[in-house]
């Protein structure tokens, strides 16, 4: 049977929802002073990329940047069968005192935000850190809540919710494929 | 999807793909031993046995390191004072291992195959860091990645083995693992210290260090151990120096730069000269870096695969 | 008490020593071999065995074996050794004297005779030690020990390493008329080898036995054969230099006679592929090119004979990493069956050679009673099937060794009846 699979955003639409998270960061932090974005492999990392050029425009500021895999810090690591592909984590600057904001793609379970929060405490003591997303699906399974979001999606539990961005996917959009019978 | 199976016994018996796994794991866990807290949680509540029948700083080291780094719990059973000295077998060992819930088991042995012997015995995830002269993947491993981060392939290159290859297990590991990912590799040295039918392993062979020095882009310079003189496979150390010594005048009329590798510990003045290990084509220090971000990796890798993921790893190479 | 007669009903008759091939009844009476060939009134009382299908052949006789007792009779006895040796044909075998304490002396050989009769088997045969304690330095008494029933002198379980006794030894044993028996090795060229030496040593890191740590002390003795006009037997030859070295001795009428073992001339060093225990003996397992010159020499009889050099261990002993397990496998009860297997099934060797080299030539080259049909001569028959198939299962083995690298291989032919002395001491279940 096949899925049924629809655009939720298209480019134009995903772009401006960037632009308005990216205002929503800069308001949320009072400014750019000690802001860095950490982007969540994989995509969390482009979307951190854009929210940064949006910034950059708005503010004339080049906000620093990370990337964190969190693939160590999973809880299902024993589970999954073969292990996942280690991906790079850079974070090239303290975050010591500063205010960081994890950037990831969807928010689903939150146990991916439980993990990066986890690796990121390894790295020094931020003197806050928030959570940006470009989709919240709901179906948390961890008293995680987002500060900034891109859209709220109420989708059923096996459904797939993919934001596809132009580095890594050679376009932008959000796509939800709902399993096959559901 | 590419797996290791449940354990890691020798390089001969991985696929190019495989090595590559390791190799590209390896790279996202070097920087972890770049942070100020230099611990993932990965392994946590995993329970390694690092059993060593053999003497050996560095490896252990270095494995405790990774383990350490990815949160295991971990005890070090060394020869002396084990219950190894008391004549226990390593059926015992092996028994007495898997009724204490071990995870996994570094082991290092005198004899070669002692690891895989252990492996057929027992669930958990087995790594052989070094048993007789047979091979020392781990050491194998590293020294493939310092190579390939300097070259990025190892495709064409040359690569030749120096010393002690009859005794050294480094040697096998290098060879299986080296000519998988498509570089050639030769030996050097006094034919009473290498196998009779080396040739027939793949390899070219030198007599004459000259010789290996005009072909090679690196040279990975074995440890030369005392008891060979003794044993009466070489005349003396001053003599090996002498004709086998990887110098730099030697160095000096190579037709290109040679990387210069050496498993350590280094007996600086025998099979190599002080000014060659801490010269500027020494990557000696990046082995030792690489060594504990190789073994982050194979630990990543095999934690927890069940025995039925090596017979299918097998069946897949 | 004489036995039982026994009519051995229908089978194929075969006998290389008196040329004998047919079909035909066979009576052993009083112990020995009463009529052959023909139909054969059935006597009264006599046990009559229907052979229809089998081969019906003189006992099969092994001059190597290893029964570790006197001192490691948790591995081996000698009762155990010759039931074990009846199971797989066998109604004789020479039990070498690497004992503890070795067999070097009259009242030891008498030791092995006496507990050999009280096994009701095969006939247990005792070799000497050339040495004293096997030390290579003093000869022991080769008369009082054949005085005593030894049947050849050997120090098998080590090499003689001086020249000079083996000089005397061969020189000594003339009188007595009996073969010395030599484990040829180079102590110096295998010392701590585990395997041969060859490609797959190289690949698994074990120390390599060289061929010519067995090549070189063959045409030792052979040389001084030919200067003492001694004789030797060269025991389990392994590779083709041994057997280009023996054909060149024979040749110039040197009295050289060899054997060479099952494994041998089955399995080639590809078999310690994966630190296989039960694949490590000494001589260790060769090449394919080994094993065929093995073969030639098997049928073109450079190598006078087959025997097991059956060798228990405990299994505890087996598990060990390569290095360290001890060398040996156990053969007595798939030697036939190897032989058959390899040799036979394959078309290298007749049915013929077989019994010629597994009990014709033995028996004639120690001088033992059997390896022959002949009216009158002791009553030892091992009646085979050469044709079924069965399944290797250490578990069922007579010995106690449970050492054997055919463990789950299916092989061809087993004996069904060995016959010693008249008794029927083995009748397959």
């Amino acid at each position: 049977m096949a899925s049924t699979r629809s655009v939720v955003l298209d480019a134009k639409a995903l772009a401006r929802t960037l632009s308005r998270m990216a205002d929503e960061i800069v308001e949320r932090n009072e400014g750019t002073e000690g802001l860095v974005l950490v982007g969540i492999q994989r995509r969390g990392v482009q979307v951190a990329d854009r929210l940064a050029a949006v910034i950059a425009n708005r503010e004339g500021v080049q906000v620093p940047r990370g990337a964190l895999d969190i693939t160590l810090y999973r809880d299902d690591l024993q589970t999954v069968g073969p292990r996942p592909v280690v991906g790079r984590t850079d974070i090239p600057v303290s975050i010591d005192d500063r205010r960081v904001v994890i950037v990831d793609d969807v928010l689903f379970t939150g146990r991916t935000i439980r993990a990066a929060l986890n690796e990121l405490a390894d790295f020094g003591r931020a003197a806050r850190v928030s959570l940006a997303v470009v989709i919240d699906r709901g179906g948390r399974e961890l008293p995680i809540h987002p500060d900034v979001v891109g859209k709220h999606l109420d989708v059923p539990g096996g459904a797939r919710v993919d934001v596809l961005v132009k580095e890594v996917d050679g376009r932008d959009e959000v796509i939800v494929q709902e399993a096959p019978g559901a | 999807m590419t797996s290791l199976g449940k354990d890691l016994l020798a390089l001969e018996r991985l696929s190019a793909e495989q090595i590559s796994l390791v190799l590209d794991t390896a790279g996202p866990f070097k920087e972890i031993s770049e942070r100020a807290i230099k611990k993932v949680p990965t392994l946590r509540g995993a329970t390694i046995v690092n059993l060593f029948f053999e003497p050996s700083t560095r490896t252990r080291i270095s494995f405790e390191f990774a383990e350490k780094r990815m949160s295991a719990d971990t005890v070090n059973v060394a020869t002396a004072g084990s219950s190894v000295t008391k004549g226990e077998t390593l059926v015992d060992t092996a028994r007495n291992l898997e009724a204490m819930r071990i995870d996994m088991v570094v082991i290092r042995h005198t004899s070669s195959g002692a690891a895989q012997f252990l492996a057929e015995r027992i669930e958990s995830n087995v790594i052989n860091a070094g048993d007789g002269t047979h091979e020392h993947p781990t050491q194998g491993l590293l020294d493939i990645l310092t190579l390939r981060d300097r070259w990025g392939t190892l495709t064409g290159k040359r690569v030749c083995i120096c010393g002690d290859v009859l005794h050294s297990r480094v040697a096998r590991s290098n060879i299986w693992g080296l000519t998988k990912l498509g570089a050639e590799v030769a030996v050097c040295g006094p034919r009473s210290l290498l196998p009779s039918a080396i040739a027939d392993l793949g390899v070219t062979v030198f007599d004459r260090i000259e010789a290996a020095i005009e072909w090679a882009d690196a040279l990975n310079v074995l440890r030369l151990q005392l008891e060979r003189m003794l044993g009466g496979f070489i005349p003396s150390l001053r003599e090996y120096n002498r004709v086998f010594g990887v110098t730099r005048e030697r160095l000096e009329r190579a037709p290109r730069d040679i990387i210069i590798m050496h498993p350590g510990p280094m007996n600086r003045g025998v099979e190599i000269d002080s000014d060659v290990a801490d010269g500027p084509h020494s990557v000696i220090l990046d082995q030792v870096t690489n060594g504990v971000a190789i073994r982050m990796a194979v630990l990543y890798l095999l934690a927890g695969n069940p025995p039925g993921l090596a017979d299918a790893a097998k069946g897949a190479v | 008490m004489s036995p039982r007669d026994v009519l051995l009903t229908g089978g194929r008759l075969l006998d290389p020593s008196s040329g004998l091939d047919a079909v035909g009844d066979l009576l052993l009476s009083g112990g020995k071999i009463e009529a052959v060939g023909g139909r054969v009134g059935r006597p009264d009382g006599a046990e009559v065995v229907d052979c229809a299908g089998l081969v019906v052949a003189p006992g099969l006789v092994d001059v190597h074996c290893h029964l570790r007792e006197p001192g490691r009779e948790d591995v081996e006895t000698i009762a155990t050794g010759a039931r074990a040796a009846a199971a797989g044909g066998f109604t004789a075998v020479c039990a070498m004297p690497n004992t503890d304490p070795v067999t070097d002396n009259q009242a030891a050989v008498g030791f092995v005779l006496e507990q050999g009769r009280a096994a009701r088997a095969a006939r247990v045969h005792p070799i000497g030690a050339i040495s004293i304690g096997q030390a290579g330095e003093r000869l022991a008494e080769f008369g009082e020990m054949v005085g005593a029933g030894a049947v050849a002198v050997s120090d098998d379980g080590k090499p003689v390493v001086s020249s000079q006794l083996m000089r005397t030894a061969l020189e000594y044993a003339r009188t007595f008329d009996i073969p010395v028996a030599d484990h040829c090795e180079d102590p110096t060229l295998a010392a701590g080898g585990a395997m041969n030496e060859g490609v797959v040593s190289a690949r698994m890191g074990l120390r390599g036995i060289p061929s010519e740590a067995e090549e070189i002390m063959a045409i030792r003795d052979i040389l001084l054969a030919r200067r003492t006009g001694g004789h030797v037997h060269l025991c389990h030859m392994s590779t083709k230099g041994s057997v280009e070295l023996i054909r060149w001795g024979k040749e110039r009428g040197i009295r050289v006679t060899a054997e060479a073992c099952p494994h041998h001339l089955s399995l080639t060093e590809e078999a310690v592929e994966g630190y296989d225990t039960h694949a490590k003996m000494n001589p260790p397992l060769r090449t394919a090119a080994d094993v065929e010159a093995l073969r030639d020499a098997v049928r073109d009889g450079t190598i006078d004979l087959l025997a097991t050099d059956h060798a228990p261990h405990h299994n505890d002993e087996k598990q060990r990493a390569f290095a360290d397990a001890p060398n040996g496998i156990v053969g007595l009860e798939t030697a036939l069956a190897v032989n058959l297997t390899w040799l036979v099934k394959p078309g290298i060797i007749g049915l013929g050679t077989l019994v010629e080299r597994m009990s014709c030539a033995p028996a004639r080259i120690f001088r033992l009673p059997g390896g022959t049909l002949r009216r009158g001569a002791v009553a030892d028959v091992t009646v085979f099937d050469a044709g079924s198939e069965w399944n290797v299962d250490p578990a069922s083995f007579l010995t106690k060794g449970r050492n054997t690298p055919y463990r789950g291989m299916t092989l061809t032919g087993r004996a069904r009846y060995t016959v010693v002395g008249g008794t029927l001491v083995f009748r397959a279940g």
